[in-house]
């Protein structure tokens, strides 16, 4: 290896890292984003199954 | 079409990591007694003053979650400590295919490399808790008191060039005080290659932080979601 391929090596190695932990990043957010709108929306019925009726009528959707 | 902020820091950040390589790759004349490989210290420096600078904000973080028991801190301590991992690593990577050339070796048990080789070490036992420890309060408050302890190894580190016999190059502060770069383009170099890898770094950790919060909010969710339908089923 001359030193050209040394300077070549670390800056390549400092990029690919940094993209793929971008790529890693934009992933956990996509998954996580997911779960929470699945959680939410699972949090929001059984609150609302919950709830006492206003007008004495039964919840019904 | 409106821009967010984010979208213009990160165009920035790219405006400024392209300045940066054409400056190593073209403005900066080369070393005289290192060569080519020589340009690596551009981006070494910086890796390394960012990883500092993640892992200290880590530490700042962890006491005052310590200190204020608020979620926020130790999401903010994570992401900077992670942040951090990932440019302690590039620091090791990017001095071993220095020292290869230079020295005519990959690794030697010089004081700075140990010192950073146990920093790095320390930050890895972190994150293992983290991913390994389950999502609680008590692993959270271990976390935060590893990541203080470990930040003590930062001016050892600093310092380690000037306190044993090594041969590290002490480049930006010599042993006489004064800095090693000669040519001002060297100077002007490393001051844009700093500026670009602070703001990529710091791009970088306000998307791993975002990734945090969501996860926080969705144990939170969770636990709510549990204590409702125990609720529901006529648990007391």
């Amino acid at each position: 290896m001359n030193h050209l391929s040394y300077l070549f090596a670390a800056y390549s190695i400092i990029f690919l890292a940094v993209f793929l932990y971008i790529i890693l990043l934009w992933r956990r957010q996509a998954q996580l984003e997911a779960e929470l709108l699945r959680l939410e929306e699972e949090v929001r019925e059984l609150v609302r199954k919950m709830a006492p009726p206003e007008d004495g009528r039964p919840n019904v959707t | 079409m409106r821009l967010s902020l984010t979208t213009a820091f990160a165009a920035a950040t790219c405006v400024l990591v392209l300045a940066a390589l054409f400056m190593v790759f073209v403005y900066v004349p080369t070393e005289a007694t290192q060569g080519i490989v020589q340009r690596i210290f551009y981006f070494h420096v910086p890796c390394a003053w960012v990883a500092f600078l993640g892992f200290g904000l880590g530490a700042i973080a962890g006491a005052f979650y310590l200190f204020f028991a608020q979620q926020v801190w130790d999401d903010i301590g994570y992401s900077a400590v992670e942040v951090g991992m990932l440019f302690c690593t590039l620091v090791l990577i990017t001095g071993s295919l220095w020292a290869k050339p230079i020295w005519g070796t990959w690794w030697t048990w010089d004081s700075r490399l140990t010192t950073t080789f146990i920093l790095w070490l320390l930050y890895a036992g972190y994150l293992l808790l983290r991913v390994i420890g389950e999502e609680s309060e008590r692993v959270a408050r271990l976390a935060a008191v590893v990541a203080i302890v470990a930040v003590l190894d930062i001016p050892l580190i600093v310092i380690s060039v000037r306190l044993w016999r090594t041969i590290h190059p002490a480049v930006l502060v010599t042993r006489s005080g004064e800095h090693g770069l000669e040519d001002p383009r060297m100077l002007q170099t490393l001051a844009v290659s700093m500026l670009a890898v602070s703001a990529l770094s710091a791009w970088l950790f306000w998307m791993r932080l975002k990734t945090v919060r969501a996860r926080s909010r969705l144990f939170q969710l969770r636990r709510v979601l549990a204590a409702t339908q125990a609720l529901r089923n006529g648990a007391p």
